[in-house]
């Protein structure tokens, strides 16, 4: 038998209804508070009392690590309560230290909170970085904090002139730097290099970012051969036992590192022409007699012209593995020395070996062959140019005044 | 003397004068060679002397990088060691067919020089002063035997450390170390005084002075009019007179196309001389 078609028609609603309430019941219990915030600031048009938009875009809240937890919005905005609506002009920041402590501690410690603290509102803060009602987890590719876009975030102060002049951001465009080094083309590239290559927080870490005069920074001179090291580990081992690294070993930190040959943010690959002639000046900040007598040489000529080819400090003492000649694994000791010639010019035999690349002209001491050398030279130039130049005036002006008086100034009338 | 001599190359157009050969093609060759190799080694020489300053790395560059100007160097220095002993070789030869070889060296028409080239430049100076009347004289100068003997010098100096510079794997079979060192100084210092005495002084001596103005052709042409032979040379001009030479020496007026290419070359080497001692001493100042 059949039930009357009345009486099925309202157990479809019956059902139906009931269907329809556990959802409308559920959302009634957790979205209704931000539903009550949305009728003002799901508007977008609406704005507070200053002529500021207070809209929150409710789709994007919605898609936010936060919104995918249902967060209410009185779960940051604590000073906001239902019950007195509307609410105050100006609300307490969001506490994010309620549920990130570890990393606001972190955050609290470092050059962007002091400069704050200090009354510097350009510093960045949480939501500087992270965004605000869009928070994003960096493994997002979305998300502000993800590695791709890591560049962007950061340059959005340190890339922008602008900011850098108002604020004085210390190293100047540093992002541009970054974005031309080899680490920025690789982590803008394609490729696995892409997500490996470090990129603004590889160096600088996310919430412990320190200034790099700070001891406890990651950038600190101290550290930073160890830091590069993370990645570069053949490089670091040679350098640890090379002279510079055995140097700073020992404590002394005016000894190169890292960044001093290859600069923090620009580091370009070693095969680029400018870097080459750049590395020379490097060594020669230091190493201010070699690069004088380096320059005496074809070498030291060739690459002041601005070409390469030719030898540079490194082709003859390494680089990462410098060591003094005194020291048998050199490649400038007596031992390697022919061998070192050799790796440009294959005939090269002990004679050949025996030039001196550092001699000094000026030395009457340590060079007196090269000394009197140069001075003879210079006595011979001083004394053909002295007599020849007056020889020359005073023909000139003899010469003139024949021509003067209108005669040809040939001899013999 | 009329004023005409103030341009040797005047008189073509002037009255017809007689001409005399001074210097044979082959001379006239090596001197050509010799200047524009001279020129092709100063060019790409000198800025590795001047490598801090910006014109050197912009004229390297120009000449397309400091291969091409090292292979430039190179060839113009093999051209002119092969002129330097081809001129070598051709003297002894002469000399040798010469009846007089003794002569071949120590007489008029030789520039070694003799007691009388000191006589002429005290002379010199005391007519640069008023004090006396301008030296007679035959056939070479004093100024011109040292520029002769400057560049002999400068061959065996420059081309000599040029050539262990160039080829240092095989002088160092014999040669110990610190004599390149010796020869990259003396290369540099040998070509700086090459160049600032060719570029500034033999210019004015040989073509920028007064009476020359803006260039002597004699030595592109190999000729020149009676009246410079008899002006400037004037003993010479009576040893040829008495010996009875003069006549075999005339020569035809240089033509119109042998003085216009005259000109263009000794305007290209004049003009590349003066901006490298212009931009020699530049480099000095600033």
């Amino acid at each position: 038998m059949q039930a009357p078609s009345s009486v099925r028609t309202l157990v479809i609603a019956a059902v139906a209804a009931v269907l329809l309430m556990v959802p409308l019941a559920v959302s009634a219990a957790d979205a209704a508070p931000n539903d009550t915030c949305m009728m003002c600031h799901g508007d977008g048009a609406a704005k507070n009392a200053a002529g500021k938009s207070i809209t929150v875009d409710a789709k994007s809240f919605a898609g936010s690590v936060h919104g995918q937890m249902s967060f209410k919005c009185t779960d940051c905005h604590s000073d906001v309560s239902a019950d007195k609506l509307p609410h105050e002009p100006k609300l307490k920041p969001a506490n994010c230290a309620a549920c990130h402590e570890a990393p606001v501690k972190e955050y609290l410690a470092t050059a962007h909170a002091k400069a704050r603290a200090g009354g510097n509102m350009v510093a960045a803060t949480c939501s500087n970085c992270h965004g605000v009602h869009d928070i994003q987890k960096s493994s997002e590719p979305a998300s502000r904090t993800n590695v791709a876009r890591i560049e962007s975030t950061c340059g959005s102060c340190h890339g922008n002139d602008a900011v850098i002049q108002k604020a004085k951001l210390p190293g100047g465009n540093i992002v541009s730097q970054y974005h031309d080094s080899i680490h920025g083309q690789k982590t803008n590239g394609k490729g696995p290099a892409a997500t490996k290559a470090p990129t603004c927080t590889g160096c600088h870490g996310a919430h412990k970012i320190l200034t790099k005069n700070d001891p406890e920074s990651r950038v600190n001179r101290e550290h930073i051969a160890l830091m590069c090291g993370s990645c570069h580990q053949q490089v670091y081992s040679r350098f640890s036992a090379s002279q510079h690294g055995q140097m700073r070993q020992a404590g002394n930190s005016a000894a190169p590192t890292c960044i001093d040959c290859h600069s923090a943010h620009r580091i370009q690959q070693h095969a680029g022409t400018q870097w080459q002639l750049d590395v020379i000046k490097e060594c020669g900040n230091c190493h201010q007699d070699f690069i004088a007598t380096y320059r005496d040489t074809y070498h030291g000529q060739v690459t002041q012209l601005g070409f390469t080819r030719v030898a540079t400090c490194n082709s003859c003492h390494g680089a990462h593995d410098v060591l003094p000649a005194s020291n048998p694994k050199s490649m400038v000791s007596p031992e390697n020395r022919v061998n070192t010639c050799r790796s440009c010019h294959p005939g090269a035999n002990a004679n050949f070996a025996a030039y001196e690349p550092h001699g000094n002209p000026h030395d009457r001491v340590g060079n007196p062959i090269l000394y009197y050398t140069r001075l003879f030279m210079q006595l011979l130039l001083a004394g053909v140019f002295t007599f020849f130049g007056i020889h020359t005036l005073l023909w000139l002006i003899r010469s003139l005044k024949e021509v003067g008086k209108g005669r040809g100034g040939h001899d013999g009338h | 003397m009329s004023s005409s001599t103030l341009n040797a190359a005047r008189p073509i157009a002037a009255a017809p004068e007689r001409y005399y050969r001074r210097f044979a093609p082959t001379e006239r060759v090596m001197h050509a060679l010799l200047m524009l190799t001279f020129i092709g080694c100063a060019l790409t020489g000198v800025p590795l002397l001047f490598a801090d300053h910006t014109w050197a790395g912009t004229l390297v560059a120009f000449i397309g990088g400091f291969r091409a100007a090292a292979l430039i160097h190179r060839v113009c220095a093999a051209i002119m060691s092969v002129v330097f002993v081809g001129h070598v070789l051709r003297v002894f030869i002469r000399a040798l067919l010469s009846e007089d070889w003794l002569g071949y060296f120590w007489g008029p028409n030789s520039l070694v020089p003799n007691l009388k080239d000191g006589q002429d430049i005290v002379g010199m100076f005391k007519w640069f002063f008023g004090k006396g009347p301008r030296p007679q004289f035959d056939r070479y100068t004093y100024w011109e035997k040292f520029d002769y003997w400057a560049v002999f010098w400068g061959m065996f100096i420059i081309g000599g450390s040029g050539f262990m510079l160039w080829f240092p794997t095989f002088f160092s079979e014999f040669l110990p170390g610190w004599v390149f060192n010796v020869a990259m100084i003396v290369h540099g210092e040998e070509a700086l005084l090459a160049v600032g005495f060719i570029f500034t002084i033999h210019f004015f001596n040989g073509h920028l002075r007064p009476e020359k103005f803006p260039m002597d052709l004699v030595v592109f042409t190999g000729r020149l009019p009676e009246h410079e032979l008899k002006g400037e040379r004037p003993l010479e001009y009576q040893r040829l007179v008495s010996a009875g030479r003069l006549q075999s020496l005339e020569a035809q007026a240089p033509s119109a196309q042998a003085v216009l290419y005259s000109r263009l070359l000794g305007t290209l080497g004049l003009t590349l001389g003066v901006l490298t001692i212009l931009v020699i001493i530049y480099s000095a100042v600033v």
